[in-house]
């Protein structure tokens, strides 16, 4: 595979357009350890739908089917002083980092162990350096805020903020673009542009480009259209690491596929959007390049997960000292 | 003997005292910088003396709330300014959704030692949308708590009790204050005399001079002293009316009960404000007052609010909308009777 160097758009730059991938190159042989990330993300959320479809879990959830790579790829490039906010569709983000199915499962179940005690549900996660939050947009200023904090007081960390293709839609991710090219704060945003908002297609809620408006803002861009972990690694670790030494902001743009509904049983797509989803999904795709060690490592974590669903389903609620 | 510290000043002076002695300290807010020094200059001289941790932003109410509340959680300890509380209304969601919550959604009590400074109030022609007191519309948030400048609460002091709550706390700020004296050493006037109580809401008690059980009390925030304290004033040379003035430095959360043997020296009560009527602070005070007092009152708890009206410009229709000392007195003397 050719490498690529890491291809950055500064917003007075010219830009060059990278070599079109669609998605569907070959994967990667992975390291055991990637492999199992990937398929340990993958078996959750399966279990997660699952649990639903059988009444077991209250409340909602979103769940990652497709974009699980993108965490186990980028996550190789920071380290755990580098801070990490989440959003609503954060499972893998937290399983990437943390490798906590237990913890992740009770506090969607309310069980004990539960990361957050079972308050904050899948979409309010706080353990360390990584937190997730509900409201679109609304962690960008956050984040910002504690790349502020990075900067001056822990140079050569970032802070990571994950939003989607329709977190776009809202004022707070212009406010914190502008301050964090402004005051030049070690911000790396990642969009997985999944081509959904919800129900809404993209084109339907977004005007223009998530490029063009990171240009507008003098703020440098990465498209990465790749599902391979090597690429995506290989294309973004020498931007990450300017943006330690040099700080400021960067946008990568993920080109991905949301292979799941948006919550539970809520896609409205048409079938032959869906389906394209699907045939580009890096479960299939690694599984047919790579398929003795995958079929070996897809049991093992499908396995490994029916157990900690047994395991987490038969602990006691969770309970909370309410102050 | 020399003039009185003005509030401006006052608050001016805690800010660079925070600065001084807080190495996590931020001051973060719209045109702050010097030689500007802020809308209402009450950051004169802070970013030529502390240029790193005081900064001047895009005008972005969110999000510079936002930003404050990633530096409080790593543990720093911004104070943000709005140049108008109306502005607060942009910074909503981050101080509901966000700020507050994160104290304890996740399970365990997060620190998140911020301060939303909110210049307030009318009675300065500024008109509908520069003009409002908001403390009705963030009371009830879980963890966000309600603080007033008044002329009796040094700043520094707020500022320390704020922060030290490691919660989010707005400090509403009644504009017509900044130019005013902050009292000193009891002394309110030739009449009135003031103390500072040791309730958690730590509440500023102005008394008659010698004076016994007085015939009302009157719970206000401090941006309604300087009219509560004129009406006081009237009511007692002009007709022997006694008035008590309580003025909390912490709106919210407010527990009457540690005042209960204050208020309950007398048989009436008013609580005064100047947000639109309804659905505001001194209605969740009259509902405690009552749990507490129904008995002894001689009558219902007298709620006076600024009219449930924008707020004009020209100034003698916003005077007319707003609570004035002289409305404030005549419904006194209407409810003595």
């Amino acid at each position: 595979m050719a490498s690529a160097a890491p291809h950055l758009i500064g917003g007075t730059t010219t830009a060059t357009v990278p070599p079109a991938r669609t998605g569907a190159e070959p994967l990667s042989l992975l390291p055991a350890e990637d492999l199992d990330t990937l398929l340990m993300i993958r078996h959750f959320e399966l279990a997660v739908l699952e649990l639903f479809s059988q009444g077991l879990l209250h409340g909602t959830t979103h769940t990652c089917l497709g974009q699980e790579y993108i965490p186990v790829a980028l996550y190789a490039l920071l380290d755990e002083g580098d801070y990490i906010f989440s959003n609503h569709r954060g499972h893998g983000h937290y399983l990437a980092r943390f490798r906590d199915p237990h913890g992740l499962l009770a506090e969607i179940m309310g069980r004990e162990g539960a990361v957050c005690h079972g308050v904050g549900g899948s979409q309010h996660i706080y353990r360390d350096r990584y937190l997730s939050t509900g409201v679109q947009g609304e962690s960008l200023p956050v984040a910002a805020g504690v790349a502020l904090h990075l900067r001056r007081a822990e140079p050569g960390r970032i802070a990571v903020v994950h939003i989607g293709d329709g977190t776009w839609g809202e004022g707070a991710v212009y406010e914190a673009l502008n301050m964090a090219q402004l005051w030049r704060l070690p911000l790396l945003v990642v969009v997985e542009n999944n081509k959904i908002a919800q129900s809404t297609p993209t084109e339907r809620q977004m005007a223009g480009t998530i490029q063009a408006r990171a240009a507008a803002f003098g703020i440098r861009y990465h498209h990465v259209t790749s599902h391979d972990v090597v690429q995506v690694r290989r294309e973004l670790s020498d931007a990450i690491a300017d943006i330690r030494t040099r700080p400021q902001p960067l946008v990568v743009e993920f080109s991905t596929h949301r292979v799941g509904p948006h919550s539970k049983g809520d896609d409205s797509r048409p079938a032959e959007v869906v389906r394209h989803a699907a045939a580009r999904d890096w479960y299939h795709r690694y599984g047919e390049r790579h398929p003795e060690q995958f079929a070996v490592a897809d049991r093992n974590q499908r396995l490994a997960m029916a157990e900690v669903v047994r395991e987490v389903q038969a602990r006691p609620a969770s309970r909370w000292e309410h102050s | 003997m020399t003039r009185p510290e003005r509030v401006i000043g006052n608050l001016n002076r805690a800010l660079h005292k925070l600065l001084d002695d807080d190495p996590r300290a931020y001051v973060v807010g719209e045109d702050i910088a010097d030689p500007y020094g802020g809308a209402f200059k009450a950051t004169r001289g802070l970013s030529d003396r502390h240029p790193e941790r005081v900064i001047s932003s895009p005008i972005s109410e969110g999000g510079i709330v936002g930003v404050a509340a990633g530096l409080a959680l790593t543990g720093n300890h911004p104070v943000v300014e709005m140049m108008f509380s109306d502005f607060a209304a942009l910074a909503f969601d981050q101080l509901l959704n966000f700020a507050s919550k994160s104290v304890s959604m996740y399970g365990r009590t997060v620190a998140m030692g911020m301060v939303v400074r909110c210049p307030t109030g009318g009675n300065r022609g500024y008109g509908p949308t520069h003009s409002q007191s908001l403390q009705k519309h963030f009371i009830g948030i879980p963890a966000l708590s309600l603080h007033e400048m008044s002329p009796f609460h040094d700043n520094a002091d707020v500022l320390t009790a704020m922060l030290s709550r490691e919660q989010p706390c707005m400090l509403f700020e009644d504009k017509t204050l900044y130019t005013r004296g902050m009292h000193q050493g009891g002394v309110v006037d030739d009449l009135f005399r003031y103390e500072l109580l040791d309730d958690p809401s730590r509440t500023a008690r102005v008394f008659p001079v010698d004076c016994g059980d007085p015939d009302w009390i009157i719970l206000a925030p401090g941006g309604l002293t300087e009219r509560a304290v004129a009406a006081m004033r009237t009511l007692l040379l002009e007709e022997e009316v006694t008035c008590e003035l309580l003025v909390p430095s912490r709106l919210y959360p407010f527990t009457v009960e540690p005042l209960l043997e204050t208020v309950s020296r007398a048989r009436r009560i008013c609580v005064a404000e100047d947000s639109a009527a309804d659905g505001t602070w001194g209605e969740m005070l009259a509902q405690q007052l009552h749990q507490h007092l129904w008995r002894r009152l001689a009558r219902p708890v007298l709620l006076l609010s600024a009219q449930p009206s924008v707020i004009p410009t020209a100034a003698h229709l916003e005077h007319a909308v707003l609570l004035q000392a002289t409305a404030l007195r005549r419904a006194l003397t209407e409810a003595s009777q």
